[in-house]
């Protein structure tokens, strides 16, 4: 009798396919292993360089997979019984989580040490929430997009908390886990109602059916909007967004800035596979959606951004802004647009990361400087620094021959290219407003040590300072409290330099990066 | 045209290097910066020299063009040219950015407002040279970044309110702009299947429907209209030049101001012929009411610097009158008071910012009799101040006499309201005057220093300058010339606008 049940058919494995998950995921269970063994700080040092080892490894490995789709479409396929796709598109994205990874641990080294946190479990952690952000991206389904999506978040969780001496470390943790275990059940139902309307999981398979049958239930029209409020939940966008600032503020400096590029490249990764993929034939049903969520985000997430006076949650709103302009790529539902999403991902990536490594290393010891006044006369303690944020502020803002400048223009001209003007001329102004604060962040930067600019939480309030008044006269107050100083440790020094060269060499040498987005086409069912 | 030496992108590149030589200086040892920042403008200032005389001076196209593609799959490139319009505006801002790096007081951080100058100047150059309209957009934002910087960083009490207006201005006007230039490379890719941002190409095929062109047109004119500043839209500019240094100040109201009416003549008339005609009546109306608006509120400011702000409304309205009066005489003075403006409004403020370091008030109430004291001063203010009055055989006069002549033959009502602009400049200028130089000097005005030799030799090159284009203009407007009779071929090929031969048959 026994003999005659079929054997469940597994399916073919191409594990050359999965080459650079496999290898995080790896990486970070010999680094767990190893880490029990001992924990000395050339444990800690040892650790980084794995991590950096590893992550370059994995994009290496997924370099190679571009190499093998034919530097575009032309040889996506999928894998693993459809269940992953081998596209462009992924291996764009696998390579930017990658970049996070790196940038990441070479920023987390410093602050680890600083705050007397080594332990290799900081890397793991980092390691295998990367491999979650590397499944969703590539991943052809929506259980397996929910299943990346978990082990991202889990481990996202867990690093928030990090640093346990911190009291806001700990509420970050509680409540990115509340908040985010809320939205996973949004996209599971969202799955499932997507399920109850064409009958599978599977992105091929829904958009073969969407193709060729008329689907008038509201079900599905259900399944796009909890599918997106799930998504919209780990790449904050508004109204999605209200755990951001306290999250990326409470959180150790280097998770946020690692928190900020992987798990929204990975969010964005699944929005836009699913939406422009998958539901690609119901444009007319999403895109409104998204059109709104794109302007509130952009919007809300600038206007709130100038009243901060914490640079954290200052950038925290930043990012809320800025998924407002990868939505616009999504909305635009073109070529140009997806592309667009993806170059402006990947210029993103480098900023923030960099934004938060100089925030991670000027928040000092207990990592709590993270005012508007700790960033006062840095100019003078650290040109070199300063300069490094000007430049990555200066992108963000989208100043011209940065990365940002591009990231910007590539989407807005997405957006005009079908026609949607009203958010094409949103967006600029609403990159007005941002560009207020970034410059406004870089003239504090700048001033002297102690001398007091008006008008800093109240924008308007006219300074009374005459100039030219010997530095210092007025605000000696202000300023008497004994700073410890600001040590640059060497990893986060090597990944603010990489990322300024990146983000300068993008602004003067785009076309390679261009085409690079341009070729990382989704495979399309 | 040399292929050898790629001269246009070498007057781009030389002051961005200057700044970043001048940023990796040490910060202490303010002469060497000032040195090194001035060597680097000098050279500058000699390769636009050297520009103008290789310029061939009967030639109306873009000479001297550099084109390398820079974005494959956007259709940008390196594209630089300069013809007639834009050669004196070059010359203009090499002349300026030398004496603003020597010459005001400093009082902190020598680097910063050095460097800051020089990527400001990389930022004005490229505005003028570029023909590629991402390229352009580039430039024209990056002009703002130190600019913001400029005035944040080394201006008067009130700098944080006047930054905050400038920046929101400017940046609202070009966020407008990019959407209006993706449109209509997108248009046209549509229209023609060729996706560029090249102004030539764009210009000539003219493939958008005259009613989107309208509404292009406006997304361009609203933010030229800005930067000029037009009149309902000028308010940020008395702000911005009064909280300035003095440094800011020249440079804003000689080179920034120009941005806008070039903006106007090479995008706004270029490339849309038809819709800025059909909107000239609107365009000729505000630059009148600015001409008589800015000169009625400049007579009444207490506050000499704001005086000197509110006269280059008024001046700015004679530009704009000259461009969309759209005859060749009107277009030429109008150029020509670009540069003219330049000259002597840039003196004027150079001449305020001597007077606030001397007396640390610019409260015309609390000046007086300073001729008695200070001779020179007084003379060569006179001399700047009738130059910008419009003073026969200064500058000025020959700017605004084209302006008005060739305006009063296509447009004569505009051009005879325009005209009382030039009786109430020579009301606020010289009130102005009166009341700052006549008299007998009392208190610390007793005490007012003469000219010392380094602003002798600041000056000097603006007065001879003021002077010489005075008297003997001819050079410069035959260069001029050809570029804009090509112009205006071009706007009346493409609408129903037609010269009317006296002015067409007055050109030389």
């Amino acid at each position: 009798m026994i003999a005659q049940v079929e054997p469940i058919a597994l399916p073919n494995v191409e594990w050359s396919q999965m080459a650079p998950e496999l290898i995080l995921i790896v990486g970070a269970l010999v680094l767990l292993v190893a880490g029990t063994f001992r924990k000395d700080r050339r444990m800690a040092t040892g650790a980084c360089i794995f991590t950096v080892a590893v992550g370059a490894a994995a994009m290496v490995s997924a370099w190679g997979l571009w190499q093998d789709v034919g530097g575009g479409a032309g040889g996506a396929r999928l894998a693993v019984a459809d269940a992953l796709v081998i596209d462009g598109f992924g291996v764009f994205l696998t390579i930017t989580i990658c970049s996070a990874v790196i940038l990441g641990a070479l920023l987390a080294h410093g602050y680890l040490v600083r705050e007397g946190l080594e332990s290799p479990s900081f890397y793991v952690l980092m390691l295998l929430s990367a491999s979650g952000g590397v499944i969703m991206a590539k991943a052809n389904d929506l259980i397996l997009i929910f299943l990346g999506l978990e082990i991202l978040s889990i481990s996202l969780y867990v690093l928030a908390g990090y640093h346990q001496r911190r009291e806001q470390s700990r509420e970050a943790a509680i409540k990115y886990f509340v908040l985010g275990s809320f939205s996973s059940a949004f996209f599971l139902y969202g799955i499932a109602l997507t399920y109850g309307a064409t009958g599978s999981t599977n992105l091929g398979f829904i958009a073969a059916f969407l193709g060729t049958q008329t689907v008038t239930q509201g079900v599905l029209l259900g399944g796009f909007a909890f599918l997106l409020v799930g998504l919209g939940f780990k790449v904050a966008a508004v109204p999605f967004h209200m755990w951001t600032p306290d999250v990326y503020q409470g959180s150790p400096t280097p998770v946020t800035g690692f928190m900020a590029a992987a798990a929204k490249a990975a969010g964005f990764a699944a929005m836009l596979r699913i939406f422009y993929s998958a539901f690609g034939t119901q444009q007319l049903d999403w895109k409104p959606m998204v059109w709104v969520l794109a302007v509130l985000s952009m919007v809300v997430g600038s206007v709130l951004a100038v009243v901060q006076t914490d640079v954290k949650r200052m950038l925290a709103y930043s990012s809320i802004s800025h998924a407002g302009y990868v939505l616009i790529g999504l909305q635009a539902a073109s070529n140009r647009g997806i592309a667009g999403s993806l170059f402006y991902l990947l210029a993103y990536t480098f900023l923030i990361v960099g934004s938060f490594a100089t925030v991670a290393i000027v928040a000092r010891k207990g990592d709590n400087r993270t005012g508007l006044d700790a960033f006062r006369g840095l100019a003078r303690e650290r040109p070199l620094l300063a300069f490094a944020f000007t430049v990555f502020l200066l992108a963000q803002a989208g100043v011209p021959f940065t990365s940002g400048f591009l990231a910007k223009f590539y989407v807005i001209s997405a957006a005009v290219e079908s026609r949607s003007y009203a958010i094409a001329i949103i967006a600029m102004l609403a990159s007005v407003v941002a560009a207020y604060f970034y410059l406004r962040l870089i003239v504090v930067m700048y001033l002297a040590e102690g001398q007091v600019m008006a008008g800093l939480t109240a924008p308007g309030v006219t300074d009374v300072r005459p100039v030219g008044e010997p530095e210092g006269a007025g605000g000696v107050a202000v300023a008497t409290v004994v700073e410890p100083k600001v040590d640059i440790p060497v990893g986060a020094a090597i990944a603010i330099g990489v990322a300024v060269v990146f983000t300068i060499g993008v602004g003067l040498v785009p076309q390679p990066f261009i085409d690079f987005a341009r070729h990382a086409m989704l495979l399309r069912l | 045209m040399s292929e050898t030496l790629p001269m246009l992108t070498l007057l781009v590149v030389i002051p961005v290097i200057g700044a970043a030589v001048v940023a990796c200086l040490p910060r202490d040892d303010e002469r060497l910066l000032r040195m090194v920042g001035a060597t680097f403008a000098v050279v500058e200032l000699l390769l636009t020299v050297a520009l103008m005389f290789d310029f061939k001076a009967g030639e109306g196209g873009f000479q001297f063009v550099s084109q390398h593609v820079w974005i494959r799959s956007f259709g940008i490139s390196w594209k630089l040219g300069v013809d007639g319009i834009s050669l004196f505006l070059i010359v203009l801002t090499g002349v300026l950015f030398p004496l603003v790096i020597i010459g005001p007081e400093v009082h902190k951080d020598v680097k910063g407002y050095v460097a800051w100058m020089l990527l400001l100047e990389t930022g004005c150059i490229g505005v003028f040279l570029a023909l590629d309209l991402f390229l352009f957009f580039l430039f024209w934002e990056l002009v703002l970044v130190p600019m913001y910087f400029l005035i944040g960083g080394w201006g008067y009490d009130r700098r944080i309110y006047a930054t905050l207006k400038f920046f929101l201005y400017t940046m609202v006007g070009s966020a407008l702009m990019l959407v209006g230039i993706l449109t209509l490379v997108f248009l046209h890719q549509r229209a023609t299947g060729n996706l560029t941002f090249d102004v030539v190409t764009l210009a000539t095929d003219q493939s958008i429907a005259s009613s989107t062109a309208r509404w292009l047109f406006l997304a361009f004119a609203a933010s030229f209209a800005i930067k000029v500043p037009m009149f309902p839209l000028h308010t940020w500019l008395p702000d911005a030049h009064t909280e300035a240094p003095t440094g800011g100040s020249v440079i804003l109201a000689g080179i920034m101001l120009k941005l806008g009416t070039y903006g106007f003549l090479r995008f706004g008339l270029y490339l849309f012929p038809k819709a800025a005609f059909s909107f000239a009546p609107l365009f000729l109306t505000l630059g009148v009411i600015g001409i008589v608006y800015g000169a009625i509120v400049a007579t009444m400011q207490r506050d000499l610097k704001r005086l000197v702000a509110y006269s280059s409304v008024a001046h700015l309205g004679f530009i704009v009158l000259g461009i969309f009066g759209l005859s060749q005489q009107g277009l030429e003075g109008g150029v020509l008071q670009m540069v003219n403006h330049g000259l002597s409004t840039g003196a004027l403020f150079f001449l305020v910012g001597m007077i606030y370091e001397r007396r640390h008030t610019r409260q015309i109430a609390e000046l007086g009799g300073l001729q008695r004291v200070a001779p020179l001063f007084a003379g060569v203010f006179m001399l700047v101040m009738l130059s910008s009055i419009g003073l026969p055989g200064l500058n000025g006069f020959v700017g605004e006499f084209l302006v008005l002549i060739g305006t009063f033959v296509t447009r004569r009502w505009w051009a005879v309201v325009a005209t009382t602009g030039v009786i109430l400049a020579a009301v606020y200028l010289l009130w102005a005057y009166q009341r700052v130089f006549h008299g007998r000097p009392e208190g610390a005005n007793a005490d007012f220093p003469e000219m010392s030799w380094r602003e002798r030799m600041l000056m000097a090159p603006l007065v001879a300058l003021i002077v010489l284009l005075g008297v003997y203009p001819r050079p410069v407007l035959e260069r001029i010339s050809p570029s804009v009779r090509d112009l205006v071929a071009h706007v009346e090929q493409h609408s129903d606008f037609r010269q009317p031969a006296v002015a067409a048959g007055a050109a030389k």
